[in-house]
């Protein structure tokens, strides 16, 4: 019978790594437009396993502001893949590539699969650029998108919950914590719980220090069979599981604020790669905006329903805490230029190879690289592991 | 228009009156908002139009703040008594004053020329 899930979900775990991953011109790059950006960075990932985008026969690009980007950047590389994906669902679109790019290279249709992001944002237009039409249910009410949907997610949480402001606060604070320890990141001043209460209120209650940067950069990585990896990197990150779940377009239609569709393609991807929460070493989500982490480490079943904001207290997700979260910066600190996802894939993948300097997780063996896209809309999950994880569990 | 629905169009010839209509499936009873051309899930396109009763309840609020001479308004999500939520604001009161589960009620007002459905404390 043909029905939802009438069949096992046979993801290639393991058969797959990233073995390049690299940002680029995080903070402010004038004169670069969204393709240049992006190309900057695929070239420098390109580059740090010796090849060269005539090398690439597998492409995956969105950018803000054109919607059939993989032609335009294929074109730009000088590339003619065989396999392309311009799949766009907002900040998760890179997680939902590298599980269609796994599939590809499991079924051979690719060998070397580029995906890559670049935003002029910040130099060009100043603001969170919008890629949507409005919406007429919305707009006459004048809501303050994306910031007013994520503030009305958190007021759910709160009266829910009793989650509180500080709590909040705890979050943007580790988050410039670990930026503090990444020498690209955009904010790097310290951050005090006084600062961050007393910080401009933009929608209740969600103040700017809640709310991500607005920066320009661009990142990439490139991911092959499992089988290659090895001749290109030490340290390759192999994609175990890769999963992702669509629940909405418009926050008013979404069932639950304080639940999002990061709760079940969690649930698929450790499946996927036969983990469970507590395996997971580092953790890198979307934090758009503060209550994004707490939401998503409970979907993520870090901490139980509604614990979320007790869980982030006393500096657990800070440097030093239980939980290594967002270990760039994250979003609220390091950058975020529009669509942040290729970014929570590259610090995935530079904690699994090792790179990372000061701010490297010691003993880093599996990571979650996380996507948001849209209003809590889409949701998507990568569970990377180094070598040892391949062994069977 | 004939038998064919204009979802939007409709809902806004209503609104143009000062009605606040809702679409309702035949076969299932169900409410939709916004309107669309079909039930969501079961594809059922004998949908009526049925005035909504206005009825709701404050399913989350919060307040956009603006910089002086702007004033600071309200946003919420309101449950509509049939079943559907939808974006609004709640007025009549002081932004900051809206809370959650609170009890609201439909008017249909004009604002820059265009009508809209708002909310307002039930008591």
């Amino acid at each position: 019978m043909i029905g939802h899930r009438s069949r096992d979900d046979v993801f290639p775990s393991g058969r797959s790594a990233i073995v390049g991953a690299a940002t680029f011109g995080i903070g402010t790059t004038p004169g670069l437009n969204n393709f240049d950006l992006a190309a900057m960075a695929s070239i420098k990932a390109l580059a740090q396993i010796q090849l060269t985008p005539r090398d690439v026969d597998g492409l995956a690009v969105v950018v803000m502001d054109e919607t059939l980007s993989v032609l335009n950047f294929a074109e730009y590389l000088g590339l003619q893949p065989r396999f392309v994906s311009n799949t766009r669902t907002g900040g998760s679109s890179f997680q939902i590539h590298a599980a269609e790019a796994a599939l590809a290279l499991e079924a051979g249709q690719c060998d070397v699969a580029l995906i890559a992001y670049g935003s002029d944002q910040r130099s060009s237009v100043g603001k969170l650029v919008s890629s949507s039409r409005p919406s007429p249910w919305e707009t006459p009410y004048k809501p303050l998108r994306p910031i007013s949907s994520y503030a009305m997610a958190a007021a759910r949480h709160m009266h829910q919950y009793g989650t509180t402001k500080r709590q909040l606060g705890e979050v943007a604070i580790a988050a410039r914590k670990w930026a503090q320890l990444n020498p690209d990141a955009t904010m790097r001043d310290a951050l005090t719980m006084e600062d961050y209460l007393s910080a401009r209120m933009v929608a209740d209650p969600l103040g700017v220090r809640d709310c991500c940067l607005v920066t320009d950069g661009a990142a990439a990585v490139v991911m092959v069979r499992a089988e290659y990896a090895r001749d290109l990197i030490q340290r390759p990150a192999y994609v175990l599981g890769a999963a992702h779940e669509t629940t909405h377009r418009e926050i008013a239609q979404m069932a639950d604020l304080t639940v999002s569709g990061t709760a079940a393609a969690a649930s698929r991807a450790f499946a996927q790669a036969k983990v469970k929460a507590s395996d997971i070493d580092v953790v890198e989500l979307y934090d758009a905006f503060t209550i994004n982490t707490i939401l998503f480490l409970e979907d993520m079943g870090f901490c139980p329903r509604g614990e979320g904001g007790r869980f982030v207290s006393d500096g657990a997700i800070a440097p030093g805490g239980t939980l290594p979260v967002n270990t760039n910066g994250g979003g609220l600190s390091c950058a975020h230029p529009g669509m942040y996802g290729l970014f929570t894939m590259v610090e995935a993948a530079h904690q699994i190879m090792g790179v990372c300097g000061d701010r490297q997780v010691a003993g880093a063996e599996l990571a979650i690289a996380h996507g948001n896209g849209g209003e809590l809309s889409s949701e998507a999950v990568l569970v990377l592991g180094s070598a040892a994880t391949l062994a069977p569990r | 228009m004939g038998d064919r629905v204009h979802p939007e169009q409709e809902f806004l010839a209503f609104l143009e009156q000062g009605e606040f209509m809702l679409q309702r499936s035949r076969s299932s009873g169900n409410f939709l908002f916004y309107p669309r051309v079909a039930e969501p899930g079961s594809g059922a396109m004998d949908l009526e139009w049925v005035k909504a009763s206005g009825a709701g309840t404050v399913y989350s609020t919060t307040v956009i703040r603006q910089k002086p001479p702007k004033t600071h308004y309200n946003l919420a999500l309101i449950d509509l008594a049939e079943g559907p939520r939808m974006m609004s604001r709640v007025q009549n009161i002081p932004p900051d004053q809206v809370k959650i589960g609170m009890s609201v009620r439909a008017l249909v007002i004009r604002e820059d020329g265009v009508p809209m459905v708002v909310f307002e404390p039930a008591t």
